[in-house]
């Protein structure tokens, strides 16, 4: 994953030279550019997003977005597919100007964009979902569709069973229904918002098969990711935006991920990942010699003991079987395993969300199983959901509103309950500090968040309200590398506080980062528990694949 | 429900300044079609309005009607707004006006002459438990059997009304009323110290009035200042993150329209103390007790954006096109139900308007 594509001189000639400060010239000569955007500013209550940003994709190649949490990539690709209109600068196509006035209107002229939120029917079949809305009204034949939608699929290495329902999908699955989906509408540009966010690291290699297909069939491709690694092995092009101006491009040729860092915020920063690396994949330990069953060194407060948990889907073995686990004060679980396997409703088991079929969940001896989700928060357990947006906040709440969801009733926040809405917005000014939640003021709407920015208040949220058992799936999913090294911090200091935390994550990098010891499932079972210390990259890969 | 579903999407925060042209032009537009409708009629429009206006708001006596009027709007416009927040849709106003009547006239005839300082807070406050009760039922149906409560609340409508006729036929009616055989169902004469005293001599501004205003106050400090309120407030917004966040969503639920419930009986309780005659009387129908405040209410919240406080001068409003058409019908002859159409139009431009404001921003300032 770390071989750098070679650029094509095509993009090479149009990229412009990047300077070691990492700014660079405007591009001037962007003839046969498949998509320009020329001086795109849009401003929103409190927030200039973008400041007339300039910005070109020739055919054929990916360039790639790249920037902080709230730099502005989102609202720029929402600009470019009618979503929202800016205040000021052009979209042209191939040299002409287009009036992308409503999705529609990009899709009619060959623009496709992939949401990180998906915009598909789960009741409805893959080949429907993509006969959904096709142009004006006739009556698309799904035979046409069904066969048109396996070719695609075939010719791109996009798998999917046309004729399956959409909610029996898995997140990777359905992203490569939305694919399909405007493949089928012959779009020329594709617009992809962090599509990585959401798959595993084996799907991520299949997934860049895929999009480097698409572009070498003459397709535009604008990529944007928080994962500087997938940039670099990815990117024909990169262009850097900070507070919604671009700062410069450059190719992964000039480059490397610590330059790229810099130009995003702005400053010399120190990249964890580079110097935090784990294990030592010199293969000391030899796998004979690995504790497949390590035990926490104190006694444990977070006891899971032979637990079975039904998935979503009838008529298949449960999610979870058979699961036993321990954490203590003062230590990180890690949960590793490509996702899917039972991770999900595990955590959801823990949190209350979903009653066992069987099995024993106890907290410092008090059994949740049965319990109240609100029981069980009241007891100490802090529970970051996945799905963020569903889950994790509401929309139409304030910043500061959405920080009190879970802690407003205690002594500090509410006399007799009435709300000390003074300290309350303290303490909000003061989380959204020292977490740099990027927002205008803290009674903005958290829908007008950027998507990290949402991501950063509820891992503020769980954090600040003082656990005894932290339980965070994808902690950094979606958040910039910055965020990301803060929040891995504060998990750390949690730990050194004595919570019990427990990490569930698709990102075995972050799971090195943070656990002590590491927990590999696999089709709802433990395959293994390993200390951090002992066990290699190889050995893990290895577990969670089964072994 | 498509009026109610137009306000689910729209942020109306303590905070946010509304803008203020748009119920003034959805008024005036009513008003112009209102005209339109007069001028069908073969009258003059302007000596309608003009009856209408001096009718409702032209004078000392007028100016107080028209509060007397409001006051069971506004109480029952403030419940909506409580049930709205929690996504409840209440549409039982009625009957729970009615089940308020109804235990507080039951408690007052039965503890007789107590002093005016403890039976009026006692009746009023069996206004709010009965009118609660009958919306803590649909209530517990909807959080604990998933019974859509717009139905339940209609049919508990009809149960209220049947329950009051035969009380009134039978066990509660006036002695004298089976002594003269004239038998018209209604309750003897309630304690005088039970009577809402009149606030301003000469006209028939009573203590319901105040009550409901401090209820308004009381129902936008519930949402926006309480732990509770908060609570029934992300319940309404999100389900999900409000359970994930460790809220019960039944309980909330429940409480939201129990306590939507117990605004309307309020109202109940303040229509029959408050009354002229002192009674409760039923003509057989909801609306000959209720003057069908169980749904204009609805109105005024939706008028008022489904914010307490904003209810206040939009339930003053529909009380002063309520007490200005009965002038107006005297004046040119147009039947007062005109205003029923008049107050619709106005529910249909403050959305539309609201509609257009919302493409508008679109446009202009965001998505
Ligand atoms: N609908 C909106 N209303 C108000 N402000 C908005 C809206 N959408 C975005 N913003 C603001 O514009 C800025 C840029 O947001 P945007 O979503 O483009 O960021 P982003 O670069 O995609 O960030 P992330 O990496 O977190 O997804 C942010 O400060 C955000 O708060
Ligand atoms: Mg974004």
């Amino acid at each position: 994953m770390t071989t750098q594509p070679e650029n094509g001189p095509e993009a090479e000639t149009n990229s412009g030279s990047t300077s070691a400060s990492g700014t660079s010239v405007a591009n001037t000569s962007v003839s046969g550019a498949l998509l320009e955007m020329r001086g795109i500013t849009k401003r929103f209550p409190g927030v200039l997003a973008n400041d007339s940003v300039s910005f070109d994709v020739q055919g054929g190649e990916v360039h790639t977005l790249l920037g902080e949490n709230g730099a502005g990539k989102s609202t720029l690709m929402k600009i470019l597919f009618g979503m929202y209109s800016a205040d000021a600068g052009e979209v042209l196509l191939e040299g002409r100007p287009v009036d992308v006035s409503s999705p529609s209107a990009a899709i009619e002229a060959g623009i496709g964009m992939i949401h990180q939120h998906f915009m598909l029917v789960p009741t409805l079949t893959v080949t429907e979902n993509v006969a959904l809305g096709l142009p004006h009204g006739v009556r698309p034949d799904l035979d046409v569709v069904r066969s048109r939608v396996g070719e695609l699929s075939e010719q791109y290495g996009l798998a999917v069973d046309p004729d399956v329902y959409v909610w029996q999908l898995a997140v990777g699955e359905r992203q490569r229904v939305e694919i399909l989906k405007a493949l089928y509408r012959e779009i020329r540009l594709l617009v992809l918002d962090e599509p990585t966010a959401v798959l595993t690291p084996q799907e991520v290699d299949d997934f860049f098969v895929t999009l480097r297909a698409l572009a070498d069939d003459g397709r535009g491709l604008i990529f944007i990711s928080h994962k500087l690694h997938e940039v670099m092995a990815l990117s024909d092009r990169i262009t850097v935006l900070r507070d919604g101006r671009v700062v410069g491009s450059t190719t992964p040729g000039e480059t490397d991920r610590q330059e790229l860092a810099e130009m995003m915020v702005g400053r010399q920063v120190k990249l964890a990942s580079v110097q935090r690396q784990p294990a030592d994949s010199s293969g000391e330990s030899n796998p004979a010699d690995l504790d497949y069953d390590a035990r926490p060194a104190n006694d444990a407060r977070l006891v899971v003991t032979a637990l079975d948990v039904a998935g979503d889907r009838d008529g298949v073995p449960p999610a979870v079987r058979g699961l036993s686990l321990e954490v203590a004060p003062g230590e990180i679980l890690g949960v590793a395993g490509v996702s899917g396997n039972g991770q999900r409703e595990l955590a959801e088991a823990i949190a209350g969300l979903r009653r066992p079929l069987t099995g024993s969940i106890t907290l410092d001896g008090f059994e949740l199983v049965g319990a109240s989700p609100q029981r069980i928060r009241r007891s100490g357990l802090s529970f970051v959901p996945e799905e963020r947006m569903r889950d994790g906040a509401i929309g139409d709440f304030s910043v500061s509103e959405n920080l009190m969801l879970v802690d407003h009733g205690e002594p500090a926040h509410a006399v007799r309950g009435w709300l000390k809405l003074g300290a309350l917005n303290k303490r909000a000014v003061d989380l959204v500090d020292r977490y740099q939640i990027k927002t205008p003021d803290v009674s903005t709407p958290t829908s007008s968040l950027s998507g990290g920015n949402i991501q950063k208040m509820i891992m503020a949220r769980e954090l600040s309200s003082g656990p005894s058992v932290l339980l965070a799936a994808q902690p950094t999913r979606g958040v910039d590398v910055g965020a990301a090294e803060y929040i891995h911090e504060r998990l750390l200091a949690q730990r050194d506080e004595g919570t019990a935390v427990i990490v569930i994550s698709e990102d075995l990098d972050e799971v090195l980062a943070l656990a002590d010891r590491i927990m590999v499932m696999f089709e709802g079972r433990v395959v293994g528990t390993v200390h951090r210390d002992r066990c290699t990259v190889e050995q893990l890969g290895l577990m969670m694949a089964g072994g | 429900m498509v009026r109610l579903q137009v306000f689910q999407g729209e942020r109306v925060s303590s905070t946010a300044v509304r803008s203020a042209a748009i119920p003034v032009v959805a008024v005036l537009l009513a008003l112009l079609v209102g005209a339109a409708m007069i001028l069908a009629l073969g009258a003059n429009p302007l000596d309608g309005y003009r009856a209408l206006f001096i009718g409702a708001f032209g004078s000392r006596s007028a100016l107080a009607d028209s509060a007397v009027r409001a006051m069971p709007l506004l109480l029952v416009a403030v419940g909506i707004c409580v049930a709205f927040r929690a996504k409840v849709i209440n549409i039982g106003g009625e009957g729970q006006i009615i089940a308020g009547a109804i235990l507080s006239t039951v408690v007052a005839l039965s503890v007789g002459d107590l002093p005016a300082v403890l039976l009026i807070p006692l009746v009023l406050i069996m206004g709010m438990v009965g009118g609660g009760i009958w919306g803590a039922i649909p209530g517990a149906m909807k959080a604990y059997l998933g019974v859509n409560e717009i139905l339940s609340t209609i049919m508990l409508n009809i149960v209220a009304v049947q329950i009051m006729n035969y009380l009134l036929r039978d066990p509660l009616i006036d002695p004298k009323e089976i002594e003269q055989g004239t038998r018209i169902p209604q309750t003897e004469r309630l304690p005088e110290t039970a009577d809402l005293p009149i606030l301003l001599e000469g006209t028939r501004l009573h203590l319901g009035v105040v009550v409901a205003v401090v209820a308004a106050v009381a129902g936008w400090a519930f949402l926006w200042r309480t732990t509770i309120g908060f609570r029934v407030r992300a319940v309404g917004h999100s389900p999900h993150a409000a359970r994930y966040a460790g809220m019960s969503v039944p309980r909330m639920t429940m409480l939201a329209l129990s306590l939507s419930g117990a605004l309307c009986g309020l109202a109940g309780a303040a229509l029959v103390f408050g009354s002229q005659s002192h009674r409760l009387i039923t003509d057989g129908s909801a609306a000959g007790f209720t003057g069908s405040a169980g749904f204009n209410g609805i109105v005024a919240a939706l008028f008022g954006g489904l914010h307490p406080l904003w209810a206040i001068p939009s339930s003053f409003l529909f009380g002063g096109l309520l007490v200005g058409a009965n002038a107006m019908q005297r004046a040119i002859q147009i039947p007062s139900a005109l205003v029923v159409a008049l107050n619709g139009l106005v529910v249909v431009f403050v959305i539309a308007s609201n509609r257009i404001r919302d493409n508008l921003r679109k446009r202009v300032v965001d998505g």
